[in-house]
């Protein structure tokens, strides 16, 4: 446990000695999103109908362009070996990585969504649901991420073959995710849609970090 | 006590090395000699169990290095080239973060003496990225004086180091053994150490 504390406290640590890289995530993020509004025009309906579509197509790309870093620098300069060979289980080190991934990018981009759903006109309760959303299905983009980036690792052009890996996977989060606001938006319940993106994060709590590691360790032989 | 038996590596469709046999006592060093390409970094990779052979067997202690795990990964420290040494981090942080994935408790003090002791005094918290070449190998093998481990695996541990601190580290490996313990070294110097065997791939 003690491990885990510190691969976190070591990678929230070096994100904050390299500013750059956590903010150019969310810049993006902002960027994507306010420039659908300007883009499409003061047609309040339209804007507020098409919302969660865009803030969680925009978080899942924001998400995408900082997962080239989870694991990159750290097989270019021997820590995961490193990690490899400590006597804490590897699977362990790996999640404190996925853990502090959010912590630096997923967890940013949720609490701007509220802000960034202004843009967009929408009502306050359907704020509300769409940051709670986020706030369930980061995390889910980050494990998921995390496999993709174990497995791409080292490879040329790793960046094109982890979008096209990790996208198509992104899709149930993005259904879910997006569904249960529009849900809400006209009317419906949303607690089914909710429900779902739980159980997908819980599922992949269990067995994203697991794979991740199975994919590092082929990665370092 | 390590011993290797009918180790095999084959990258691609071309044989590394085969056949390699070799037994360490505690307080004997294997030195790894070849020429560059011949798998030395390979070989210690594998006996690190980085990496499986592709053939053969090791055994530590008389148990299979396959079933010890994370028993036999916390008796060994493996310094490779790129040496886990982040930029952006002081050379104390680096050691105190090695110590936490080492699972060996640490204080500021006891880091700072090793950084001393290995010529960094003063430079303990700036970035590492400030540091000459020399100077990251040190900062790198301080892992060696804090940490208690019994097989010592060094992917050519003299690279960048100038005399004094190659006498230095020759010292460090010396009273290791002394203590009983095993080194695996590759490097293109003759090393000038008791109780040495050397394998040529």
């Amino acid at each position: 446990m003690n491990a885990l504390l510190s691969v976190i406290r070591r990678d929230l640590l070096l994100a904050l000695r390299r500013k750059g890289d956590a903010l150019t995530v969310l810049f993006f993020f902002v960027i994507v999103t306010s420039l659908f509004p300007l883009g499409i025009g003061p047609e309040a309906n339209l804007l507020r109908k098409i919302a969660p579509g865009i803030l969680w197509v925009a978080a899942l790309l924001a998400t995408m362009l900082g997962l080239g870093r989870l694991f990159a620098p750290d097989h270019a300069d021997g820590t995961l070996e490193q990690m490899a060979l400590s006597p804490s289980p590897f699977g362990l080190l790996v999640m404190g990585k996925i853990i502090a991934h959010w912590l630096t990018t997923g967890m940013p981009l949720v609490a701007l969504a509220p802000f960034l759903g202004l843009l967009f006109d929408l009502p306050a309760d359907a704020l509300f649901l769409l940051t709670l959303t986020l706030l369930i299905g980061t995390p889910l983009l980050s494990l998921i991420g995390a496999i993709g980036a174990a497995l791409t690792l080292g490879l040329r052009g790793g960046g094109v073959l982890l979008s096209l890996l990790v996208l198509p996977l992104y899709v149930p989060a993005l259904i879910f995710g997006a569904g249960a606001v529009e849900a809400q938006i006209v009317g419906l319940d949303a607690s089914g849609h909710l429900s779902l993106l739980a159980a997908l994060l819980a599922l992949a709590v269990f067995f994203a970090p697991w794979a991740a590691t199975v994919a590092l360790r082929i990665a370092l032989e | 006590m390590l011993t290797a038996h009918d180790l095999a590596c084959v990258r691609g469709d071309r044989t590394l090395f085969s056949g390699i046999e070799f037994s360490l006592a505690p307080g004997e060093w294997l030195h790894v000699q070849g020429e560059n390409g011949a798998g030395k970094t390979s070989l210690l990779r594998i006996l690190a169990s980085l990496s499986p052979p592709a053939a053969g067997e090791i055994r530590w202690h008389g148990r299979s290095i396959r079933e010890l795990g994370a028993d036999y990964r916390a008796q060994l420290i493996f310094l490779g080239h790129h040496g886990a040494v982040k930029e952006e981090f002081s050379p104390l942080e680096n050691l105190l973060f090695a110590a936490h994935l080492d699972e060996v408790p640490l204080c500021r003090q006891e880091a700072q003496a090793a950084l001393a002791a290995f010529g960094l005094r003063g430079r303990e918290d700036l970035p590492v990225r400030f540091l000459s070449a020399g100077q990251k190998r040190r900062a790198l093998l301080a892992r060696l004086a804090v940490r208690r481990a019994c097989l010592w695996i060094l992917d050519e541990p003299f690279t960048a180091l100038d005399v004094k601190a190659v006498a230095m580290l020759s010292a460090l490996i010396e009273r290791h053994l002394a203590q009983g313990g095993i080194v695996v070294l590759t490097s293109h110097q003759s090393m000038p150490l008791p109780k040495g065997k050397a394998l040529s791939l």
